[in-house]
């Protein structure tokens, strides 16, 4: 019986591995045929802003697939090159996407984590502090940028504020609805051992709040993620968001294409690191 | 002042009326008992009628609205290390393996120890509670009766003056409560700590206690009686019930939770004063001259004594 359902089970995985691979090759057929076949319809369905770019370019269509993977495997083969402020190769663009979210994100933690623990151990300081953060949530973060960039006068510090503000609400949220649903039992269990109040806070209360938090931290990574995207656009100069700015510019849309993939790949990669570590703390009940 | 090794006097608990112009809900009134040394004492009563609010309270837990606790001299409050608790739900965490859990006890009794030595003590009570195989598990992993011996070997452990247990195997099967019960006289006789333990169920608290404690109906209940059980200890689950007092016993206690426990509440006792249960002992009670039979009757209850017995290691292949 079990070993029908493993069965059953692995020809399932099997077979959503191949319709995932019939979907892919399908999609890049498609795609690369569309490339080589002329354009459909005539000029005149086309708008004038596509004609400005057809005149920029001989071949105005997205560029195809193999044309990417061409341009993936030059990149990808010497990440790291430095040629002048506009030529650096993907890895250091990323790099520099990478540092900012990450100290941005860190910060965030360190702000964010142990406000949660106040609010969600104590009515008083949730009841205080809620209309401030139901006013400061919604904001975008990038309404943020302006005001940034005023204050703190650099470029390279607002991108790190403004990942900071956006990745701090989900970890205060999820710290603060985990702490206060800490089953009373447990808090009993350390009260009757006569534990103090910090070492209830680390040994009890922090482990069965742990999942929850570590939820609110995989939300804000995938935030923060998206948002420095945005934010380097606006304040240029290096990173991934920079970098798709700047190919647009030069009209080099397989090098804004092959970015846009890799911009997704990290991501799902920042999750996925996340998703390992959540691992660790999680508990069935 | 009276020397019990805990006395409660005068204990009354009110919770707030639901509703805006409700009356407050007196769960029971001016309650007075004590627990001698080393004494294990039941407390019977119906649902609802605050023997968890009386345990809590013991636990220091929570708070009686009057009336005041003291044990060996000094007042109870808040929780503390002399006391430990088994809770209803066993209450373990569950981040934390059935070894870790008994080491969280221990380690918080015992700070200045080793690890060794905090590892040593907790395997030691796991053992005695049979679970020496399976402490790399985490609670998930184990059965409610393994969970439940878990939570028994971490209050132990602590070796506390009073252990409170509330309703300990109320979600057993009766062979792993069987169990249970045999590992828990086996470690009470061994340290001879003072026990209060809530029961449901009548046969356990004759196998188990030296004294009953029966509750009248809530609300406004009060302890009634005391019931002494003097049979012979060591008791056996299986040799026990062949006791000429036991089924004396077990009818007194039965007639009290079915009709009595109810007749009692409407029936207000007189006095102001402290009113501490009423000793009864159903043996004398129901016939004067029985009471000597217990003599001749203990050797009789010792043949029988490892006729049926069950191990851990018998049930758990069950
Ligand atoms: N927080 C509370 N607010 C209002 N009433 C309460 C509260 N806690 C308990 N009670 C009431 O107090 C009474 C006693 O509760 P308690 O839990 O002590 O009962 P119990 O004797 O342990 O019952 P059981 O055998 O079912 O566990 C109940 O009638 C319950 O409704
Ligand atoms: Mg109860």
């Amino acid at each position: 019986m079990s070993r029908d359902a493993t069965a059953e089970k692995l020809s399932l995985n099997v077979r959503a591995a191949l319709l995932a691979i019939v979907l892919l090759v399908v999609g890049l057929g498609v795609w690369e045929g569309v490339n080589h076949s002329p354009l459909m319809g005539g000029n005149e369905t086309l708008s004038e802003y596509e004609q400005l770019l057809a005149g920029a370019d001989e071949r105005a269509s997205v560029p195809p697939p193999s044309e990417i993977a061409a341009k993936a495997w030059k990149e990808l083969s010497n990440p790291f090159y430095d040629a002048g402020p506009n030529d650096k190769g993907i890895g250091i663009q990323l790099g520099y996407s990478l540092y900012r979210v990450l100290s941005g994100y860190l910060m965030a933690a360190l702000v964010a984590i142990p406000i949660g623990f106040l609010i969600g151990m104590s009515p008083l300081a949730y009841k205080a502090l809620n209309p401030f953060i139901q006013v400061l949530r919604p904001i975008s973060p990038l309404a943020w940028m302006p005001l940034a960039l005023f204050i703190i006068r650099d470029s390279e510090a607002s991108a790190i504020f403004v990942i900071f503000i956006c990745s701090i609400w989900p970890m205060l949220l999820n710290t603060a609805f985990g702490v206060a649903g800490v089953r009373n039992d447990w808090v009993n269990v350390a009260r009757t051992h006569e534990l103090t109040s910090l070492q209830t806070a680390f040994k009890v209360i922090l482990p069965a709040a742990a999942p929850t938090i570590l939820t609110g931290m995989r939300i804000s990574i995938g935030i923060a993620w998206l948002v420095i995207v945005a934010a380097e656009m606006l304040v240029g100069g290096t990173g991934i968001g920079y970098y798709v700015w700047n190919e647009w510019n030069n009209l080099d849309l397989t090098s804004v294409i092959f970015s846009i993939l890799m911009i997704g790949v990290v991501g799902m990669l920042l999750d996925m690191a996340l998703a390992y570590i959540a691992r660790f703390v999680t508990y069935a009940e | 002042m009276s020397h019990a090794f805990v006395e409660v006097q005068n204990a009354t608990k009110r919770f707030p009326g639901t509703g805006k112009h409700a009356l407050p809900l007196t769960v029971f009134e001016n309650i007075s008992f004590g627990l001698n040394k080393g004494e294990f004492v039941c407390i019977i009563g119906h649902s609802g009628c605050g023997k968890s609010t009386i345990m809590n309270a013991l636990a220091g837990l929570d708070q009686f609205s009057e009336g005041s606790m003291v044990m060996e001299n000094k007042e109870i409050k808040g929780p503390g290390l002399e006391r430990g608790v088994v809770f209803q739900n066993y209450s373990l965490l569950p981040w934390l393996t059935a070894l870790e859990n008994v080491r969280f006890g221990v380690r918080a009794r015992w700070k200045a120890w080793s690890d060794r030595e905090v590892t040593e003590h907790s395997m030691k009570y796991l053992k005695m509670v049979g679970l020496q195989e399976v402490v790399n598990r985490k609670p998930s992993q184990l059965s409610g009766g393994m969970r439940q011996r878990v939570s028994i070997a971490r209050a132990f452990a602590t070796k506390p003056k009073l252990l409170l247990l509330d309703e300990p195997f109320g979600a057993l099967d009766a062979l792993t409560r069987g169990v249970i019960q045999d590992e828990l006289i086996k470690i009470w006789s061994q340290d001879q700590q003072t026990v209060f333990m809530i029961t449901h169920d009548v046969d356990e608290a004759i196998l188990l206690a030296d004294r009953i404690f029966l509750m009248t109906n809530g609300p406004h209940a009060r302890i009634a009686e005391a019931v002494e059980i003097d049979l012979p200890r060591p008791r056996q689950r299986a040799s026990i019930i062949k006791h000429p007092h036991f089924y004396t016993i077990r009818n007194y206690l039965v007639d009290f939770l079915v009709n009595r426990s109810s007749e009692l509440r409407s029936e207000k006792p007189s006095g102001h004063g402290m009113l501490y249960p009423t000793p009864v002992d159903p043996v004398r009670q129901s016939s004067p001259e029985c009471a000597t039979e217990t003599a001749s009757a203990s050797p009789d209850t010792e043949s029988h004594q490892n006729l049926v017995n069950f191990t851990p290691k018998e049930t758990r292949h069950g």
